[in-house]
């Protein structure tokens, strides 16, 4: 994923801003590729958890499927947590760590 | 294999008596995971519960800490959406409004990880190929079962998703 590409996935409640510099978002969760989850559900999750349309949430997903890997929003550590622990609740593999 | 529809503004299925038998079982079998048989070094344990932090053993401890008791209250809540919403011992029909169909759509993908976990299902494994081995091997094994009852909760999933989506 490149660098200008995660200003973009923010969550629903902080909305994008693509102005904001990389210091203020130190943090990003990173949802793991997995054998078992479906990848409409995988796509569907992400609409819901972070309001993002199903074009955007299709391109992370399938950068999921081909990369092993995606960050799906970036910010503040304690933000990010808090996505990681949404997406356990869905059963997303998903890990914190700085952008 | 009954499958999710919408009707109106709720999601209904049909299920035959195995089915209803069946969804019990894995549903129980998660809220047993999550209660009494709860166990950190179990593998499907740390795939439903995963490090925030792979890297960093006390900051995942850190994260599981503040985390754990509401995710493992949600898992067990959602797994028991589920058996609310089954007929008690007979076949019949379901029918789910949104927030119950949300229950159920993570509730199914819980008992597809668990079950992923124990069956070694890899990135690539063809379901079909799995089956017919375990066949040809021993058809009354339980593994057999195991993947039968893991490929119909993914059908499942998928045709309440659809419907959802719809």
């Amino acid at each position: 994923m490149g660098g200008m590409a995660a200003p973009q996935v923010a969550p629903v409640e902080t909305p994008a801003t693509d102005e904001v510099p990389a210091p203020d978002r130190p943090w990003v969760t990173i949802v793991w590729d997995d054998p078992v989850n479906l990848m409409t559900y995988v796509t569907w999750v992400f609409q819901k958890l972070f309001g993002y349309s199903r074009e955007r949430a299709e391109e992370l997903m399938l950068d999921v499927h081909h990369k092993g890997r995606a960050v799906v929003s970036s910010g503040a550590r304690e933000r990010m947590e808090h996505d990681a622990a949404q997406l356990h609740a869905y059963g997303l593999w998903a890990t914190v760590d700085r952008s | 294999m009954s499958m999710f529809r919408r009707h109106g503004d709720r999601y209904v299925a049909v299920f035959a008596v195995d089915e209803v038998r069946v969804l019990r079982k894995v549903a129980a079998e998660v809220v047993g995971l999550l209660t009494d048989g709860f166990d950190h070094t179990d593998p499907v344990v740390g795939r439903l519960f995963p490090d925030a932090y792979p890297e960093d053993g006390p900051g995942s401890a850190e994260f599981r800490r503040y985390t754990e008791g509401d995710l493992k209250t949600a898992k067990i809540d959602q797994a028991g959406a589920v058996l609310a919403a089954l007929p008690d011992e007979a076949g019949g029909e379901v029918r789910l409004d949104a927030e119950a169909a949300e229950a159920w759509l993570r509730a199914l993908n819980d008992a597809r990880l668990a079950m992923g976990v124990r069956l070694e299902i890899k990135d690539g494994t063809d379901l079909g190929a799995e089956l017919d081995d375990a066949v040809a091997e021993d058809p009354s094994s339980s593994r057999v079962f195991q993947l039968s009852v893991y490929a119909y909760l993914g059908y499942l999933q998928e045709s309440l998703l659809n419907a959802l989506i719809d």
